[in-house]
C-alpha cells in the first residue's frame, strides 16, 4: 500500500521533483504577488525565493550578474519594460502550448520572451456632475481647447504615460502625437504631480474634471474598506476611449524567463500556473485587473464598467516608441 | 573676523610631524588609502561616463529640459539650505545656552524629525494638505466654497518640497552645531563679554564662527541629501536633477547621458566644498583654552522666552509631531488590514542592517578621519574627497555603481575557478548583504567622516604632542586622549548613520538578497501603490525604531562636555 502512495505521490509530483526552486525577481510588489506564490508552493512543494524591486533596477541587476544571476522569472508591470529586458538580452524565448493556447498572441511576445498574466486600460475618468460624457470619447478629445485647465495627469517620467504615447506614436507617427501631447498639456489643470488616485481625488475636489488613470487604481478606491476613499471612487466615472477608432489603451503585466536562468522548467510551469483559472481569477479579485484569458470573469467592479473594445496595437511598439516618447514629452513641455 | 579671533586660529606649524614619520611606519597609511579608493570605485565610475558618448542624448537635454533641472536644483539647494540654518543654528544655541520652559526636552526632542523619512514625511502632509485631504475639504464643506474660490498654499510644488527637506533634515545642522556648542570653551564667551558685547553679539560674533566647521559639515550633509533626493522630487512633480537623471536613464534609455547628468551633480557638489575650503583658508579650529566650566544658562524671561518658545517648538512640531500623530492615526485605521505576522523579522532586519553599517562606517571613518590629520598628505586628502561625494548621489545610482565592480568581481572569478578548477564559485557577493552594507558604506561613510572632520578639527594639536611626549604611540593616544574628548562627535556620527540606513530605500530594494525585506521597503511598496494609510504602520515603526538612539544620543552628548560630571 504504501509502495502504491509512493508511486502515485510520485507521479502526480513529477513536476516537483525536476522543479523544487524558482528564483523571482518580481517588479510586482510583494503583497500583490506573494500570496499566490504561497498558494503555489503550498500545492506543489516548489520553493519560491523572492526579491521586489523597480523593473529597470531589476533588469539592470540581471544584466550586471549575467550567465551567474540566480533570476529564473522576471515579473513585470508595463510591456515597455519587458521589452527593454528583451532588448537587454537577459530574457529567453519560451514555448508553452499551454502558454499559447491561454494568451491570446496579441497579449505575448512574438518570438515567446514574455507573456501577459493580466492587463490593465489606460483611461479616461470624468467628473460625473461636470462633464457631459457625449462631449469626449477619445484621447485625442483631451486635446481639445474647450478642456482648457481641466485635465489633471501625473508625470511623464511615469512609464504608463510613456507607453500611452508610445502607442500614439505607433499608430499616428511623431508629428501628430507631439501636436496631440501639446494641446493636452496646454488643458492641464495642474502641473503634472501624484500618482493616478491623486488625480481622482483632485476630481473630486473640483481642481480638474478629467484625469488619465488606469483602471486598477479606480478599482482599488470603489472596493476600499475606507469610506472617504470610496467617496473619491464615486465622484467619477469611467469613459472608454477611442471606442470608434483604435480603442482603449492595453498594457500588461507579465513574466518572462531570463536567459541566466537555471531551473527554467519549474519558472515555465509557475507562469503556467499564472494562467491557471484559480490564479487569474485572484488576479482578478486582489488588484481589480484584467485576466489575459477571456473565460475567466472579471471582478464586480469590473464588470460594473461594462465590455470596451481594446486597442489591439503590437504591444512591442510600446516598447521600441518608447524613447521617442519621452523625447517628444520633453519637448511638449510635460513634465 | 574680529581680533579676539585671530588668536584661536592659529595653529602651531609642524606640530604633528613627529606623529606623521611614526604612524607612516605602521602601513596603515597604505591600507586605509586601498580602502578609500575600493569604497570610491562606484563615484569614479560614474565620473568616468564623462568620457563616453552619449549619441545625441545630451543635446536633446541641452534643448529641451536641462535648465529646468539646474534651475529647480539650485533653487531646492538654496531654500533647503536657508531654511536648515534658520531652523537648526538657532535652536541649538538657545537650548545649549539659555533656559525655557522645556528647553531640557527640546535638547533631543529637536532631533526627532531625523528619525522621518522625506518621503514619508511628504507623502503624509500630501495626504493632509492637498486638494482632496481633509483640511481643504472641510475649508470646502465649512465656507461652502468650491476649488479656486480660496487661496491654499499647493503642498506639491517646490516650495512644497523646500519645506518637507528642511523640516526632516535640520536636525543634521542642529547636532553638529550643538555639539560646536556644547564643546565650546567658555572663555572666549566671556572675553567677548568683557569686551562689551551683548550675549546676542557673543553668539553672532563668536560662537558661530567658531562652530563654523560643524555648522559647514552639516549643512553640507544637508545639502547631499536634498540633491540626491528623489521620493519627495518624484511625488511632488518637481523636476530636479535627480527626475532627470531617472528619466534620462529608463525614460530614454541612456544610462551614458544619466550618468553624465550624475557626474554634473557632483562637480557642483565638488565646486561648493572647496568653495568653502578656499573660503576657510588657513583658518584653524581648535580650541586653545581649557577651562570647561559648566556653561552659562541664561533664564529666558517675557517675550523673549515666548519667541524662544515658538522658535525652538515650530521645527519639533511640524517636523515630527503632527506627521507622527497623523501617522499614528492612519495605523489604527488600517490595523485589520495589515500582515502583521513578518513585522518583527523586518525590524530586526532593519535594526541588524543600521547596526552593522553605523559601527564599520564609525571605525573606518575614525582611521580615516585620523590619518587625514597625522598625514595630511594630497593623494589622502583628495580620494577622501572623492569618498565624501558618495552622499550626494542617488540610492540608486550607488547601487548599481556598487553592482557593476561586485558583478564584475564575482562572474571573473567565477570563470577562473571553472577554468582552473573546474569548480563554479558563482556570485559570492553579489546578491548579499555584503553589497547591500558596502553600498551603504559608499553612501553614508561621508556623514560619519564629516562629524568625525569636524570633532577632531576641534582638538588643538598640542594634545597630540602631550601625548607623545608622555610616550604614547599614535593609537593610544587615538583611544586615550581623542576618543575620550570627542565622545560626542563619535556618537553623532553613529547614529547619523544608523537612522540613514533606517531610512535607505533605493540601495536596500536592487541589492536585497533574496526574501529579505525591511521596513522601509515595505513602507515603499504600499505607498506607491498609493495605499499611504496602510503604509503608516511600518513608516511609524522606522520612526520608531530611530528615536531611542537619538534620544539615547542627546542625553550622552549633554554629557559630553569635558568635566561635565565634575561640574553637576
Amino acid at each position: 500500500m504504501r509502495k502504491v502512495l509512493t508511486v502515485l505521490g510520485t507521479l502526480i509530483s513529477i513536476s516537483v521533483a525536476q522543479a523544487d526552486e524558482v528564483n523571482i525577481y518580481s517588479a510586482r510588489q510583494e503583497n500583490l504577488i506573494k500570496p499566490i506564490l504561497d498558494i503555489y508552493s503550498q500545492e506543489t512543494g516548489t520553493t519560491i525565493n523572492l526579491v521586489t524591486g523597480g523593473a529597470d533596477e531589476l533588469i539592470q541587476r540581471l544584466s550586471l550578474e549575467g550567465d551567474n544571476s540566480p533570476a529564473d522569472l522576471l515579473l513585470t508591470v508595463d510591456v515597455g519594460r519587458l521589452h527593454r529586458a528583451k532588448d537587454a538580452g537577459v530574457l529567453q524565448p519560451v514555448s508553452s502550448s499551454l502558454l499559447e493556447s491561454e494568451i491570446p498572441a496579441q497579449y505575448r511576445d512574438s518570438e515567446g520572451y514574455w507573456y501577459a498574466m493580466s492587463l490593465r486600460s489606460r483611461v479616461i475618468v470624468y467628473d460625473k456632475e461636470r462633464v457631459d460624457p457625449s462631449q469626449i470619447s477619445s484621447y485625442a478629445d483631451l486635446a481639445d481647447p474647450m478642456w482648457r485647465n481641466s485635465v489633471c495627469v501625473r508625470s511623464s517620467s511615469n512609464i504608463y504615460n510613456q507607453s500611452l504615447v508610445a502607442s500614439m506614436v505607433g499608430h499616428n507617427g511623431v508629428a501628430q502625437t507631439e501636436e496631440w501631447v501639446k494641446g493636452l498639456v496646454a488643458n492641464f489643470a495642474r502641473s503634472p504631480q501624484g500618482g493616478d488616485r491623486d488625480q481622482i481625488s483632485a476630481i473630486e475636489a473640483g481642481q480638474c474634471k478629467l484625469a488619465l488613470v488606469n483602471t486598477y487604481y479606480l478599482g482599488g478606491l470603489l472596493t476600499s474598506t475606507n469610506a472617504d476613499e470610496r467617496e473619491t471612487g464615486e465622484a467619477v466615472a469611467v469613459l472608454w476611449p477611442d471606442q470608434e477608432g483604435n480603442g482603449a489603451h492595453i498594457n500588461i503585466s507579465g513574466a518572462a524567463v531570463t536567459k541566466a536562468s537555471k531551473n527554467k522548467e519549474a519558472a515555465v510551469a509557475l507562469m503556467e500556473y499564472l494562467v491557471s483559472d484559480e490564479a487569474q481569477a485572484w488576479y482578478a479579485e486582489t488588484n481589480n485587473e484584467y485576466p489575459v484569458r477571456t473565460d475567466v470573469p472579471v471582478s464586480d467592479v469590473l464588470e460594473s464598467w461594462g465590455e470596451f473594445k481594446a486597442d489591439d496595437i503590437a504591444l512591442d511598439q510600446l516598447g521600441i516608441h518608447n524613447a521617442e516618447a519621452v523625447r517628444l514629452m520633453d519637448r511638449a513641455g510635460w513634465k | 573676523m574680529p581680533i579676539l579671533s585671530t588668536s584661536i586660529t592659529e595653529a602651531p606649524q609642524g606640530a604633528l610631524s613627529s606623529l606623521r614619520t611614526r604612524f607612516s611606519g605602521h602601513g596603515l597609511t597604505l591600507s586605509i588609502l586601498l580602502l578609500c579608493l575600493i569604497l570610491s570605485i562606484p563615484v569614479l565610475t560614474i565620473f568616468y561616463s564623462v568620457f563616453s558618448s552619449s549619441e545625441g542624448v545630451w543635446e536633446h537635454l541641452a534643448n529641451t529640459v536641462l535648465s529646468d533641472y539646474i534651475t529647480q536644483s539650485a533653487l531646492l539647494m538654496v531654500g533647503v539650505g536657508v531654511c536648515v540654518l534658520v531652523l537648526g543654528i538657532g535652536p541649538a544655541w538657545l537650548v545649549t545656552m539659555t533656559k525655557f520652559p522645556g528647553s531640557r526636552i527640546l535638547e533631543w526632542g529637536l532631533v526627532l524629525p531625523l528619525a522621518m523619512p522625506a518621503y514619508i514625511i511628504a507623502y503624509t502632509y500630501t495626504g493632509m494638505l492637498d486638494v482632496g485631504g481633509p483640511v481643504q475639504s472641510w475649508i470646502r464643506d465649512t465656507f461652502d466654497v468650491r476649488y479656486g474660490d480660496y487661496w491654499f498654499p499647493e503642498i506639491r510644488s517646490i516650495g512644497g518640497a523646500i519645506t518637507m527637506l528642511s523640516l526632516v533634515l535640520y536636525p543634521y545642522v542642529y547636532l553638529l552645531t550643538r555639539t560646536a556648542f556644547i564643546e565650546q570653551s567658555v572663555c572666549v564667551l566671556e572675553v567677548s563679554r568683557t569686551l562689551g558685547a551683548s550675549p546676542f553679539k557673543a553668539f553672532t560674533r563668536v560662537a558661530i564662527p567658531l562652530a563654523r566647521p560643524a555648522i559647514i559639515a552639516g549643512l553640507s550633509l544637508v545639502l547631499m541629501e536634498t540633491l540626491a533626493d528623489y521620493g519627495t522630487v518624484q511625488y511632488f512633480g518637481v523636476s530636479a536633477f535627480t527626475a532627470g537623471i531617472f528619466r534620462t536613464w529608463f525614460g530614454l534609455g541612456s544610462p551614458t547621458a544619466a550618468a553624465q547628468l550624475a557626474a554634473v551633480l557632483m562637480i557642483f557638489i565638488l565646486m561648493l566644498v572647496l568653495a568653502e575650503h578656499w573660503s576657510r583658508a588657513k583658518a584653524r579650529y581648535h580650541h586653545t583654552s581649557n577651562k570647561y566650566t559648566r556653561l552659562p544658562r541664561i533664564e529666558l524671561r517675557g517675550w523673549k522666552r515666548i519667541g524662544a518658545m515658538l522658535y525652538c517648538y515650530l521645527p519639533v512640531l511640524l517636523g515630527f509631531l503632527i506627521p507622527f500623530i497623523q501617522l499614528s492615526f492612519w495605523a489604527v485605521e488600517t490595523w485589520d488590514l495589515l500582515d502583521r505576522s513578518s513585522f518583527l523579522t523586518l525590524f530586526a532586519n532593519s535594526l541588524k542592517l543600521a547596526s552593522i553599517t553605523a559601527g564599520i562606517a564609525l571605525a573606518l571613518a575614525l582611521f580615516i578621519t585620523y590619518s587625514k590629520r597625522l598625514r595630511p598628505g594630497l593623494l589622502l586628502r583628495s580620494i577622501v574627497r572623492v569618498l565624501s561625494m558618495g552622499y550626494a548621489i542617488p540610492g540608486t545610482v550607488v547601487a548599481v555603481g556598487v553592482l557593476i565592480p561586485f558583478a564584475w568581481f564575482d562572474n571573473t572569478l567565477d570563470a577562473w575557478m571553472r577554468a582552473t578548477f573546474d569548480v563554479s564559485t558563482g556570485l559570492l557577493f553579489s546578491g548579499t548583504l555584503v553589497a547591500v552594507v558596502f553600498a551603504y558604506l559608499v553612501r553614508f561613510l561621508p556623514v560619519s567622516m564629516n562629524t568625525l572632520d569636524a570633532g577632531l578639527g576641534k582638538i588643538k594639536p598640542t594634545m597630540d604632542d602631550v601625548g607623545r611626549s608622555l610616550g604614547l604611540r599614535p593609537l593610544q593616544i587615538l583611544r586615550r586622549v581623542h576618543i575620550p574628548v570627542m565622545r560626542g562627535s563619535l556618537l553623532t556620527a553613529a547614529l547619523l548613520v544608523f537612522v540613514d540606513v533606517l531610512k535607505e530605500l533605493p540601495a536596500t530594494l536592487i541589492l536585497r538578497p533574496f526574501n529579505f525585506n525591511t521596513l522601509a521597503i515595505r513602507t515603499y511598496e504600499l505607498a506607491n501603490q498609493e495605499r499611504l494609510a496602510e503604509a503608516s504602520s511600518t513608516a511609524l515603526m522606522i520612526v520608531l525604531a530611530g528615536i531611542i538612539p537619538v534620544i539615547i544620543l542627546s542625553l550622552t552628548i549633554s554629557k559630553s562636555r569635558p568635566g561635565y560630571e565634575s561640574s553637576t
